[in-house]
Order: C-alpha cells, then sequence, then structure tokens
C-alpha cells in the first residue's frame, strides 16, 4: 500500500524521469534470467585464470630475491612488456596484476559488450523490442537495465576477485578488481553507445571488439617502449589505465575517477542518444538498394554476407602488422645487454636471435586472434541455419556443401589473407627480412585452419551447441597461448593447442613435419564436418 | 495423371517428440492441393521433408519422381518454395533477393518478375529489415510465382498479406494452375483453400485424417438446414442421420449427414414446407468436426 502511494508521488514529483524508466526492473529480471548461465560462465573463467595467478607464480619466483629478479628482466623485457605489461613491485600480488591484469581486464569489457549489445540493439534488430516497448516501459528502461544487467555482472566478479585476492593484500586485491570491473563498464558504456549508432547488433559488437582490440594493440606498443607503463600510447588505451592504477605496488587510485568519468560520460552519451531516436532505428540510417540484383550463387551470397566483416579484419590486421613492425628494432636494442631477460624471451620466442624471437612471439599473437576470425567466418554458417535464412536457399537448387563450401572459403582463405596483410605491414614498417617476417605470419595457417575445422564439426554435429563450443575452443586457445608459456605449464598441457606445435620462425629451424599434419588435421575436421552436414536434419 | 508428390507412411521424430506418425499424401500433377491442420500438427514438417531439409525416419516420400533426399538439388530446380515466415538478409534489398532466389532456381522471367512486383505494390529497393512481415511474404511470392517451375510449394504464404493482396494472391494461384504446374498450398484460410483447391488433405497429429476433393469430402459431412413448416413437424428424431435437432413450433433448424439428406426433405415435405434453406458445410465445419474431435473426445472422458 505504501509503496503504491509512494510510487504515485513520485510519478507525480519527477513524471518524465518515473516514465522514463518504466519497467526497469522488470527487464533487469528478464535479462538475468536470460544470461543465468552465459554471466556465471564468464565470470567464472576470467576469475579461475586471475585467481590461479598467485599459486601458479609461488611455485615459479618463490623467493623474494627470484621476484626481484623478475622485476629486473621485465625492465629489459620489452617484448614480453608488450604482452603483460610492465610489472611495478615485487610482491605475490604485484606480479599477479602483471601477469593476468590486462587479460582480466579484457575478459571483463568482451564480457559487458556482449552483454549490453544483446540487451539493446539485438532485441530491437530482431523486433522482440517491439513487443516489449508496447508494455509499460520507459524509453530508456531497455538501456538502463542492460547497463544494470553488465553491472551487476561486472560487481560480481569484482567481488570475487577482491575476495580471492585479499590474501594477497585487501587494498591492492580491491584495486585490482575495481580496475578489472572498471574496465568491464567502459565497454559496457562504449558499446552502449555504438548500439545506439548503428541498425545491427553484429556491427555494434564488431566496433566494440575494435576498440578494445585497438586499446590492446596501443598498450602493447606503449609499454614495449617504456618500462612504467608511462608512454603516451599506454595512456590512450583504457587497457592501460587499468594497469596503470598499480594495484599491490602503492595503488594511484585517481586512475579510478578517470575509468568512472569515462564510463559516465559515454553512459551519458547513449542515454542522451537512445531518447532522441525512433526504436529500431539508428543514427546511421539503411539507404534503399538496387531494384534488381547481380548476386546469382551461393558463393556470392556468402562473399557479400561476409566482406564487411573481413574488411574490418583486414584493417585490424594491417595496422597491428605495422604497430609490431614498427615496435620490433628498439625490442631488440633494449633487451640486448640482460643475459636472463635473454632467456625468458627465448624460451617464449624458440632459440634464435632475440629479433626473430620478438617478431615470433608477436606473428605467434596474431595467429591467436586470426583464430577468433576463423571461428566467427564459419559461425555464420550456424547463424544462416538457425534464423531461418539458409531454409529458402537450400530449397533452390543449391546443395549443402555448395551453400557451405562458399562460407568456408570466406573463413579458411580470409585466415590466409588477414595473416599476409598483417605480414606485408610488420615487413613494411619493419624494414627487415620481409621474406621471413612473412614466413612467420603464414606459418601460423595450419593452427588457424584446425580451430577452423574443428567450428566446421561442430556446426556439422552439433548445430545447436556448435557457436558456444567453437568460441569456448578458440577462447581457451587463446588463454593457453597468452599465458601458458610464461606460466611454465607442462608440455602436455600447451601441446593441447594446435599453436604449441608451430615452428617458432623465424630464427628457429623450419620444421614442414607438424604443419603437414596440423594441415591434414584440419581438412579432415572438415571433411567429417561437412559429411555430418550432409546427413543431419536442417534445424530452424 | 502422373502424381507430382506421392508420400506414405511418413514418420519423423524429434528426439521424443513425435511429429510425423504415418502421414500419407498424394498430390495430382497440375493440381492446387490444400493442406490443412491445425497448429503444430506436422504441416512444415512434412514440407521440410518433401524439400529434403529433413531426413525422414521411415515411409516412402517421392517429389517428381524423385526422392527428396538424395536428389534435392535436381528437384529444387523445378521447384519453388515459400515459408510462412519469410525472414531477409538485413543489407541485401527485396529485388536483390528475389533475383537471387530465381537465379539459384535456375531463372526467372523477368517480364513477370516486373509484372509480379507492380501487381502486389512491393518496394524493391528496400532492404531486408525495413520491410514489414507481409512485404517479406511478397519478396518470397514474387520470387516464388517468377520462377519457371513445376512444382510450389506454399506453406502458409499468406500471413500478414492485405485483404487486396491476398486477392493478387489467389489470381496468381489460379494463374499458374491454369499453366499446368502443380501447387501444395497449406494454409489456415479456409475461404482461400475453398477457392483455390482442386482437393484438400487434412492432417491431425501428424496423420492424415480426410483426403479427397472438397465434393467429396463435403459429401461425408452433415447440411445443416431450416425450415418453417405448416403444422408441427413429425417424426423427425427417429430419422437416422439427424442431428442437433432443434424444434420452436413449427420452425425447424437440423443437421443433417448429407447422404440422408433425402428422407429428412420427405418428412418436411410431408409437414408442409413454408420456408426452406439449406446450407452445404463449409470448409470450416469440416474443419472443426476433425480439430474438435480432442475436445469432445476427453470431455466424454471426464464426464460421467
Amino acid at each position: 500500500m505504501s509503496s503504491t502511494s509512494s510510487a504515485f508521488s513520485a510519478f507525480a514529483v519527477r513524471p518524465a524521469a518515473a516514465r522514463q524508466l518504466a519497467g526497469t526492473g522488470t527487464l533487469l529480471r528478464l535479462a538475468l534470467r536470460r544470461d543465468r548461465l552465459l554471466i556465471p560462465v564468464w565470470i567464472a573463467v576470467n576469475a579461475l585464470m586471475v585467481l590461479s595467478m598467485p599459486g601458479t607464480l609461488d611455485s615459479l619466483y618463490g623467493t623474494p630475491a627470484e621476484r626481484a629478479d623478475l622485476v629486473r628482466q621485465m625492465e629489459t623485457n620489452s617484448s614480453l612488456r608488450a604482452m603483460t605489461g610492465p610489472v611495478f613491485g615485487d610482491s605475490l600480488g604485484a606480479l599477479t596484476a602483471w601477469r593476468a591484469g590486462v587479460y582480466a581486464a579484457a575478459l571483463a569489457a568482451v564480457m559487458s559488450l556482449l552483454i549490453v549489445v544483446r540487451h539493446t540493439r539485438d532485441e530491437e534488430e530482431s523486433g522482440r523490442q517491439e513487443l516489449v516497448a508496447s508494455g509499460t516501459v520507459g524509453r530508456r528502461a531497455p538501456l538502463t537495465a542492460a547497463l544494470l544487467t553488465a553491472a551487476v555482472a561486472d560487481a560480481a566478479l569484482a567481488l570475487l576477485l577482491a575476495a580471492g585476492l585479499s590474501g594477497q593484500g585487501a587494498t591492492g586485491a580491491v584495486a585490482f578488481a575495481l580496475g578489472v570491473a572498471g574496465t568491464g563498464m567502459l565497454f559496457a558504456t562504449a558499446a552502449a553507445v555504438l548500439a545506439q549508432l548503428t541498425e545491427s547488433a553484429r556491427l555494434a559488437r564488431g566496433l566494440t571488439a575494435g576498440l578494445l582490440g585497438a586499446g590492446f594493440v596501443l598498450r602493447a606498443a606503449g609499454d614495449s617502449a617504456t618500462a612504467d607503463g608511462s608512454s603516451p600510447l599506454t595512456w590512450l588505451s583504457p587497457l592501460g589505465w587499468q594497469e596503470n592504477l598499480r594495484p599491490f605496488a602503492a595503488e594511484r587510485w585517481w586512475v579510478l575517477l578517470l575509468i568512472a568519468g569515462a564510463a559516465l560520460l559515454q553512459g551519458a552519451v547513449a542515454y542522451e542518444l537512445t531518447g532522441r531516436r525512433d526504436l529500431g532505428m539508428s543514427f546511421l540510417p539503411t539507404r534503399p538498394g538496387p531494384a534488381t540484383g547481380r548476386l546469382g550463387t551461393a558463393g556470392a551470397l556468402a562473399w557479400r554476407l561476409q566482406r564487411g566483416g573481413l574488411l574490418g579484419w583486414s584493417i585490424g590486421f594491417l595496422l597491428a602488422g605495422l604497430v609490431y613492425g614498427g615496435m620490433t628494432e628498439g625490442a631488440a636494442d633494449l633487451v640486448g645487454d640482460n643475459e636472463q631477460a635473454r632467456r625468458i624471451i627465448e624460451r617464449m620466442g624458440g632459440q634464435a636471435q632475440l629479433t626473430d624471437a620478438f617478431v615470433a612471439s608477436m606473428t605467434g599473437m596474431l595467429g591467436l586472434v586470426a583464430a577468433l576470425y576463423v571461428v566467427g567466418a564459419v559461425l555464420r554458417l550456424t547463424g544462416e541455419e538457425t534464423s531461418g535464412r539458409a531454409e529458402p536457399v537450400l530449397a533452390c537448387a543449391v546443395g549443402r556443401l555448395r551453400w557451405a563450401a562458399g562460407h568456408l572459403v570466406i573463413a579458411f582463405g580470409g585466415a590466409v589473407w588477414i595473416l599476409l596483410l598483417a605480414g606485408a605491414g610488420y615487413a613494411l614498417a619493419y624494414g627487415k627480412d620481409p621474406g621471413g617476417v612473412l614466413g612467420a605470419c603464414l606459418v601460423q595457417v595450419p593452427a588457424v585452419w584446425v580451430i577452423g575445422g574443428a567450428a566446421v564439426l561442430l556446426h556439422g554435429l552439433l548445430p545447436r551447441a556448435a557457436v558456444a563450443a567453437a568460441w569456448g575452443a578458440a577462447g581457451a586457445v587463446l588463454l593457453l597461448g597468452w599465458v601458458g608459456p610464461a606460466l611454465d605449464l607442462p608440455r602436455s598441457v600447451l601441446d593441447l593447442s594446435p599453436f604449441g606445435h608451430l615452428p617458432k620462425v623465424p630464427g628457429a629451424e623450419m620444421s614442414w613435419g607438424p604443419l603437414v599434419v596440423l594441415c591434414l588435421i584440419a581438412a579432415v575436421l572438415v571433411a567429417a564436418g561437412l559429411a555430418a552436414l550432409r546427413r543431419r536434419d536442417m534445424t530452424t | 495423371m502422373t502424381k507430382a508428390i506421392t508420400v506414405s507412411g511418413l514418420h519423423k521424430s524429434f528426439g521424443r517428440t513425435r511429429a510425423l506418425e504415418g502421414l500419407d499424401l498424394d498430390v495430382e500433377s497440375g493440381e492446387v492441393h490444400g493442406f490443412l491442420g491445425p497448429n503444430g500438427s506436422g504441416k512444415s514438417t512434412t514440407i521440410r521433408v518433401l524439400l529434403g531439409l529433413l531426413r525422414a525416419d521411415s515411409g516412402a516420400v517421392q517429389v517428381l519422381g524423385r526422392d527428396p533426399w538424395t536428389d534435392a538439388v535436381e528437384i529444387h530446380r523445378r521447384i519453388a518454395y515459400v515459408p510462412g515466415d519469410v525472414t531477409l538478409w538485413r543489407n541485401l534489398s527485396g529485388g536483390e533477393v528475389i533475383d537471387l532466389y530465381g537465379r539459384l532456381r535456375g531463372g526467372l522471367d523477368a517480364r513477370r518478375r516486373a509484372e509480379l512486383i507492380d501487381r502486389f505494390e512491393l518496394d524493391p529497393t528496400k532492404k531486408g529489415r525495413t520491410y514489414s512481415k507481409g512485404n517479406r511474404q511478397k519478396v518470397a511470392l514474387v520470387a516464388a510465382f517468377a520462377s519457371d517451375v513445376d512444382l510450389l510449394i506454399l506453406d502458409e504464404p499468406t500471413s500478414g498479406l492485405d485483404p487486396l493482396m491476398e486477392e493478387v494472391f489467389q489470381s496468381c494461384v489460379a494463374e499458374e494452375r491454369d499453366r499446368g504446374r502443380t501447387v501444395l498450398l497449406s494454409s489456415h484460410i479456409l475461404s482461400e483453400v475453398e477457392e483455390l483447391c482442386d482437393r484438400v488433405s487434412i492432417i491431425r497429429k501428424g496423420r492424415t485424417v480426410e483426403s479427397g476433393s472438397l465434393a467429396d469430402l463435403r459429401h461425408l459431412t452433415r447440411t445443416s438446414v431450416s425450415a418453417e413448416l405448416a403444422g408441427p413437424p413429425d417424426g423427425l428424431a427417429a430419422l437416422p442421420g439427424v442431428h442437433d435437432l432443434e424444434v420452436r413450433g413449427n420452425r425447424v433448424r437440423l443437421q443433417v449427414d448429407t447422404d440422408r439428406l433425402d428422407a429428412v426433405l420427405r418428412s418436411l415435405t410431408d409437414s408442409g414446407v413454408r420456408s426452406l434453406t439449406s446450407t452445404p458445410p463449409t470448409l470450416e465445419e469440416l474443419f472443426l468436426r476433425h480439430y474438435q474431435k480432442d475436445a469432445t473426445a476427453s470431455a466424454g472422458a471426464v464426464a460421467p
């Protein structure tokens, strides 16, 4: 009774604001109900990665002397800094923040951007929002509910991280957790803005993920140039802010203000935009298309659907190649006179000249990211099938293999293409040894194809589970490749990833054996996936 | 006359759900065949089997004389399909999609395409997401009617069309029939089926419960008769095949099995007929009779 009357009075006092947010609570519950699996899985993966770190690091660098040694090495090892950021202290907590911080923040960012787009633009694009909005739902309620859902997820993650790391020092644990969750909200609000600007959820997700990728590349470039995270390039990247918070090493709390301020600013922009537009419309409106079309084959259709995405990946890989190529020369100079740093980087890049090892680790990173491209491109098959768009195409004179072939050529050929572009950019900026650099990029292809082949097999066998399973496999490989080598994980674990079998060229001996075997595995996976696709029922 | 589609004893299960349990369907070449059944009775599943998108668990299926699972592509060159819910690619215009479907089927009649776009009042320059439901259906309908094929498979194709467009659709189907093409039309709009179809099959819970020409089916059902008589009616209740008899003074309303109509009319004329209306059963009644079997059966089970 009293709640009813207070709701009424709130309505009378601030009718506009109340109306704008009507239904937010219900929508928030709906979003949490829909994500009851997705959010806990993201949080669990992230927390496991971070919370396993102190123990692993303790077994690797148990004594203060060993840790102090590591800190000195990092000051001179620019390529390792490019991967993980600089280290600001020799406590276990500081080492954990150094080793896991960037990746925990990036994972939180991906989780948050997916949540926000899923509950805003995805809902509008599918038409579900229309029915929801016809209820007592305020104009800004869906966006508010989506941001609150992301906030709930980030807060839960922060609580877990703070509690789990409190053994290393409560202050540092809180700073670390807030930095990770803050980065999550930074990308949640960025996604909220981009979801207002684009009409397609896919584009909104792609652009926000592109921002995250740019943030990673900028931070990597900045951190390889300076040992204390002070490069302007690092400060341009939100991932650099998280690292400059310096948890467990004389925390700089004011950086949190920077993160919070930027998130609030982006949130305000998204709010302003969402109040000004029609439901389902965007600020980048759809133009009319041609009245007649030239598309005439399933392959041409696949190209038309995927070319935009491939263009984005091409630009990203070319730029990443240019940035890493520009860093390569300086990396070898910095590391040149330190014996222990030499040993670490040699372990990461193989027995070879330091520059070559740097090239090998950077191109290895590009290869891991290319695995994400190939999974996304293969899963377009699943998307076409489950959306019902494949059905009328397959009811034409198009066999299932021809239908799949178009997408697969783009996925597997596109992976070669973007790695070639990255190699070209790298060689151009580096200015030396173009053959070696291109070779180091192309050597990644067989491992990327194995991941793509796994996605094809999953689509053929388990179309309903393919999306989650294929992204899960790609994510696992990515984590193994990023955090695996420096953690001294057992060989048998590292060997699970196809990338662990690649020769570390340039520098190490080129060995064709593993490449041929990986190509064969990829071919078998694709063939098995296509055979399964031909035999099973199409899903709708 | 050759058969365009023959299905006998078709079974299909999804896990524990049994979607089709011995469905039979025969479609003659050159006829418009109505395919009726309540929601969830297995119409779309049957159509997906006919298109080779689903594999039959058991039973014999032939489309245009071939097996749709093994010879899907060859059959599809001679088929046009319109689903009940058309999803388009957001960044392709309607015109592009029409041409794409046409080319994938092996050719489109450009003049017919232009004529159909005109008749359906479709703007082919709009892009996928901006079409309303009815307009998305029109995109698929134009692509189907403009294709040079032998068999059209239409799965509730007019959902979302306005009455004017419904009329355009009906005349298009009539033209297809006049050209000797075969049409399998799944629909819930019974007036549409009554207007267009030579024969119909009614399915329920994955089985065919009735199949034949509309005249045949009507013969199996009841005619409603209402009459005003000169005197009180006599002996009507005792006649075989009379149902739902209602007598109010000299007025009589009743339902009679159509093959028992003679005896009822004789009995009425014996009492002297002042006025008489007799309505043949509509498809709707025919339909409801089959659909409501469940409801009456379960009600009967509850009642003592």
